[in-house]
């Protein structure tokens, strides 16, 4: 009875997990399925199967501006947060300093406060000061969003680091700088590369700060919003599917790496 | 986001100290930080207290601060909706999260890295896109519909998607990889030893579940709950896309005195008593949950 109730509860997991991992994939799916529709005007009803979309992804107006903004900015945004925000964890995580507790809940804030109030409070600011709104405001607004988690991200890899290592090399006679380079950084890169992963797909998928910060610019994101009244072209799915196995792949090819190195040392 | 409940970082004894440097690293960063978040926030606050000018689409700054109380009764409906539909959205994203974070924590074995990554996956296929293939399946062409149409669950008249269920399965929907990191961060780390101590002391598998593993996992919870209620309760896409004018949340209120009415006093308010709104009950939530710091 035991054993029997034993199973059943492992088995009651598996089952559950499949479900939630089902729940979690119905839209993937759907929108992987959608992007080979043969479809006219708005992309609905299944008219049968068609590589065309996949072979001409920029086959409509508009989609491929679109998604070269979103990547222009996310590249940016990712670039300028990761340095502030590597920076910052360093000294949170390296240094004692008076204002430890402020500098906390300035990271912490805006990872709690809901996007339409930062995407809200940063367009009243623009308006204010009479600033032209479209691409740049968009990066200022990414970058802002993205420093609080890249903080977090490589902070959490430096709390994690093992004293020893740095202690080790300070013993073998490297000076602070050595060590840093040659020890301290190498171990952290890993988290600082998650972090701007992170940022690139959080700049990337914006939808709400970009919506009220963005001007006449259109990102990906906005297009999809803006077009699905009128019928989404397939190609948004195709954009949409690719970059999913894209990201899947680079998340695979690092844990790879990641290994790799981890052998080979 | 695991990382958010994860980092306690080192004790600050062994942390160097030096004068000038960690202010030189935090210097840049704190700057955008002051300069695009705090700014903003408080050129916000100034905003709601404005009234209308003398031009069309002007305002003057005339510290009307009963325009805030006038803002929140306008909208009381679409406040106490969103904190209900936020609510729910948490809840049902806490019921499914759990048992695959646990699963993921316990029984995948050498796949846990892979399922970790699956859980985030769907974040890279663009959220307007899988909210819009939801409206899709759940809509009355969808697969779905005519399946059940077919089991004669539902008649043709009846509607899945432009309804409070569907604004609230897909708001959980949206948050969920937010929920299921946290808390296999805290299940992660639970140490298998103390599990079967309390096997050992004769507690069945439930009484070490409730007694042991939901205890231990707590941080998880609070983490994760946060990080879906408070997207969930400012987001109005789900509400656009999957409801109806009768399910419209606070945002879809701000958003539209922002970008259509474009009366900013109302919607600064608005948007200021939200973030006040969220601010308190998470206050109040950590309280009682007894968690100490997040970051």
């Amino acid at each position: 009875m035991k054993t029997l109730s034993r199973w059943f509860s492992r088995n009651l997991i598996r089952i559950y997990m499949v479900l939630g991992f089902g729940y979690l994939f119905v839209p993937v799916a759907y929108t992987f399925a959608f992007s080979f529709n043969d479809y006219i005007k708005s992309n609905l009803v299944w008219r049968g199967f068609t590589l065309n979309n996949w072979k001409q992804p920029c086959g409509v107006l508009d989609v491929c501006p679109a998604l070269g903004n979103s990547i222009k900015i996310g590249l940016l945004a990712t670039f300028i947060a990761t340095i502030l925000g590597t920076l910052i964890a360093f000294a949170l995580g390296r240094y004692a300093f008076r204002g430890r507790a402020v500098t906390n809940t300035l990271i912490f804030l805006p990872m709690a406060s809901p996007e339409l109030v930062l995407g809200a409070s940063l367009l009243t600011i623009f308006l204010n000061l009479g600033m032209n709104l479209g691409f740049w405001t968009i990066v200022i607004a990414h970058v802002m969003f993205c420093i609080s988690f890249v903080v977090v991200t490589v902070k959490a890899r430096i709390a994690s680091l093992d004293p020893r290592l740095e202690q080790a090399a300070m013993d073998l006679y490297a000076d602070e700088k050595e060590t840093f380079r040659r020890i301290t950084f190498p171990l952290v890169a890993p988290g600082i590369a998650g972090a701007a992963l992170l940022a690139f797909s959080l700049s990337f998928d914006d939808f709400i700060i970009t919506n009220f910060n963005s001007g006449t610019t259109i990102t990906f994101p906005l297009y999809v919003y803006t077009h699905a009244e009128r019928g989404l072209p397939a190609q948004a799915n195709v954009i949409g599917s690719a970059m999913f196995f894209l990201a899947l792949l680079i998340v695979v090819a690092g844990q790879i790496v990641g290994k790799k190195v981890k052998v080979g040392k | 986001m695991a990382a958010v409940v994860r980092s306690s970082g080192s004790t600050t004894s062994e942390l160097k100290k030096k004068s000038l440097v960690p202010y030189l690293l935090l210097a840049p960063g704190l700057l955008w930080l002051a300069l695009f978040f705090v700014a903003p926030i408080i050129t916000l606050i100034s905003t709601a207290t404005k009234t209308p000018g003398a031009g069309i689409g002007e305002f003057v700054q005339t510290y009307r601060w009963a325009n805030y109380w006038d803002s929140l009764v306008g909208a009381s409906g679409q406040f106490g909706r969103s904190f209900l539909y936020a609510t729910c959205a948490t809840l049902l994203a806490l019921a499914i999260a759990y048992p695959l974070a646990y699963g993921i924590a316990f029984k995948s074995g050498k796949y846990k890295n892979i399922l970790l990554v699956l859980v985030v996956a769907p974040f890279f296929c663009s959220f307007i896109l899988r909210t819009i293939a939801w409206k899709q399946i759940l809509g009355q062409e969808g697969p779905l519909f005519r399946f059940l149409l077919d089991l004669h669950i539902v008649t043709p008249t009846t509607h899945l998607t432009a309804t409070a269920p569907a604004v609230i399965v897909g708001l959980a929907y949206n948050f969920l990889p937010f929920m299921t990191l946290p808390l296999y961060g805290s299940l992660e780390r639970i140490d298998p030893r103390v599990l079967e101590a309390s096997g050992d002391l004769y507690s069945n598998a439930f009484t070490t579940f409730r007694k042991v593993t939901v205890p231990l996992s707590m941080p998880g919870v609070v983490a994760g709950t946060l990080l879906t209620f408070i997207p969930a309760a400012g987001d109005y896409v789900n509400a656009e896309i999957l409801g109806n004018p009768n399910t419209k949340m606070i945002g879809n209120v701000i958003n539209a005195q922002f970008l259509n009415t474009q009366d900013y006093p109302t919607a600064a308010a608005l948007s200021f008593i939200l973030m006040i709104g969220i601010s308190i009950l998470v206050m109040i939530y950590i309280r009682k949950a007894g968690t100490e710091e997040l970051v």
